[in-house]
């Protein structure tokens, strides 16, 4: 029984989180669209209907989905038929395994046993996601080569620069994070950052390692190819980069990847900096203020406010995406070099170098 | 200075604060997340027009569709003098004129053709016709067509306008 049982839960895990981040995907492109025309003081999709109803474009995603899934599915000539079809495969498998690790809610006992809300809690958490988040690069790399035309190789280079440049900040930016709560098991920094520092504020993330929230949040949005740090498409300069040569469904499973990207950096910022699940002074048994007022609540609601909190940061920061890239021009491709290696990297050394020294001086910070 | 060098002036340094981007970014923000919520409030103040369901309000002397002009009993107004068709620079009227039935009118247009896709809307018919029987007043352009014939406006479709 325990052999079906644990089967269950596992196939039942991946089967929601899978559909839960294929899901945002669809709500994200018409948040994108959507927000974009209001900031720029247009009306946005709005002609999709299905039986009379728009429901403000929510439907343009999908007819755009079944369109490119109806187009002919081509191969340009002196393609390399076998890296040109792998690569958007490349691009959105480690998006949507780098979920995998992700705790969307504390773990719950169901029929007495102890399931945790993650498809694998894995003890090597951090190391995992940027050991597969590094693999995305590869798509992009594969389909700027493989397309056989200037433009999209040129996109490629700038990714794999841009790449190199800014994983050793996103790797690093993490390691005062790692040192404050000495775990790199992601369900585990969750929980530790339930605690109140100083009795005042959620022990956060960001409120222990500002300096590297901000680290974080620029490192991730240049490895999720986002505005300001779109080189690799830079429609401006270099036609649509990577995805150039590429139509119908191979060109929308790159759009899925992109958008999954987004959707994963906004759970890993929400989860390493912003308490994951945590409802800001919610305990176990309700809400416990630092006053010392208490509020008891049920279980069941204490869980859904968890979950609700880990998707309203997961939202906001996908929005905080969104937002930004219609906010702020794209650096100049030396700009990007410039501010990879000449300030994110020494800041992000001279945030672990800082951080050490606290914890030594504070004795262990634990 | 000597002559043809131009000097051509630098951005002025940016202050500290503006050189961690950072506070000017949430300051752009700040704008845009301005003009987000004041378009999703008041969505009247977005300047655009439905297309389809909403035509744009043209000027008054917006030179658009023909039309041709009836007399009070429903005839054309035109007397097929060939004037327009003479004065037009794209040569896109054509005229055939038959002789009137009614006494008081010499000749009407049995055949009074305007090529859309050659029209270039300069009006010089307008100007050129005698007896005030054509019009660009319908303050409409040219819809798609599906076919070039389909563009080529007879005099029914021209005196119903």
């Amino acid at each position: 029984m325990s052999g079906l049982f644990d089967l269950v839960v596992s196939v039942v895990r991946v089967a929601v989180m899978l559909a839960f981040t294929l899901s945002l995907v669809p709500i994200l492109v018409w948040a994108e669209r959507k927000g974009a025309a209001y900031i720029q003081d247009r009306r946005g999709p709005n002609r999709a209907k299905i039986l009379g109803l728009t429901l403000g474009g929510l439907f343009h995603p999908l007819a755009d989905a079944l369109k490119l899934l109806f187009k002919e599915d081509f191969i340009p000539d002196g393609a390399h038929r076998l890296f040109y079809q792998m690569a958007p495969m490349f691009a959105l498998a480690p998006a949507l395994m780098t979920f995998a690790v992700i705790p969307v809610g504390p773990p719950v006992v169901i029929a007495g046993r102890e399931v945790a809300l993650q498809v694998a809690d894995l003890n090597v958490g951090i190391l995992y996601i940027f050991a597969i988040s590094g693999l995305a690069v590869y798509g992009v790399i594969l389909a700027g080569w493989a397309s056989n035309s200037k433009y999209p190789l040129l996109g490629g280079l700038r990714s794999s620069a841009q790449m190199i440049s800014y994983e050793v900040s996103l790797g690093l930016s993490i390691i005062g994070l790692v040192m404050v709560f000495r775990s790199v098991r992601l369900s585990e920094i969750v929980a530790s950052q339930g605690t109140l520092l100083w009795g005042i504020v959620p022990k956060w993330g960001v409120f222990v390692q500002p300096l590297g929230f901000l680290l974080f949040l620029v490192a991730v949005y240049a490895e999720a190819n986002r505005t300001p740090f779109d080189l690799p498409e830079g429609e401006s300069e270099i036609v649509a980069g990577f995805h150039t040569e590429y139509g119908s469904f191979k060109f929308s499973i790159f759009f899925m990847a992109e958008y999954i990207h987004m959707v994963v950096g906004s759970a890993l910022i929400a989860t390493l900096f912003f308490g994951g699940w945590q409802f800001p002074y919610l305990a176990d048994s309700g809400f416990v203020l630092p006053g010392g007022a208490a509020l008891g609540l049920p279980g069941p609601l204490v869980l859904l406010l968890r979950i609700g909190a880990f998707l309203g940061k997961l939202l906001f920061f996908a929005w905080l995406f969104i937002w930004v890239r219609w906010t702020i021009p794209r650096f100049r491709y030396d700009q990007v070099m410039r501010l990879g290696w000449k300030v994110l990297l020494p800041l992000s050394l001279a945030n672990i170098f800082v951080t050490g020294l606290v914890l030594l001086l504070i004795g262990g910070g634990a | 200075m000597a002559i043809g060098v131009k000097k051509v002036a630098r951005p002025r340094k940016m202050s500290g604060g503006e050189t961690l981007y950072l506070l000017e970014i949430l300051r752009g923000l700040g704008v845009t997340m301005g003009h987000l919520v004041r378009n999703i409030f008041r969505q009247e103040n977005i300047a655009t027009i439905e297309y389809p369901e909403v035509r744009r309000e043209m000027p008054p002397r917006f030179r658009g569709l023909h039309r041709l002009m009836k007399r009070p009993d429903g005839t054309p107004r035109c007397v097929a003098c060939y004037c327009c068709a003479t004065a037009c620079p794209a040569v896109c009227i054509t005229i055939v004129a038959g002789e009137s039935p009614d006494p008081a009118v010499e000749k009407y247009p049995v055949r009074f053709d305007i090529d859309m896709l050659r029209c270039v809307f300069c009006g010089h018919c307008v100007e050129a016709c005698p007896c005030d029987a054509i019009r660009m007043d319908t303050g409409w352009f040219t819809p798609p067509e599906h076919t070039r014939e389909k563009l080529i406006y007879t005099i029914d479709m021209l005196m119903e306008k």
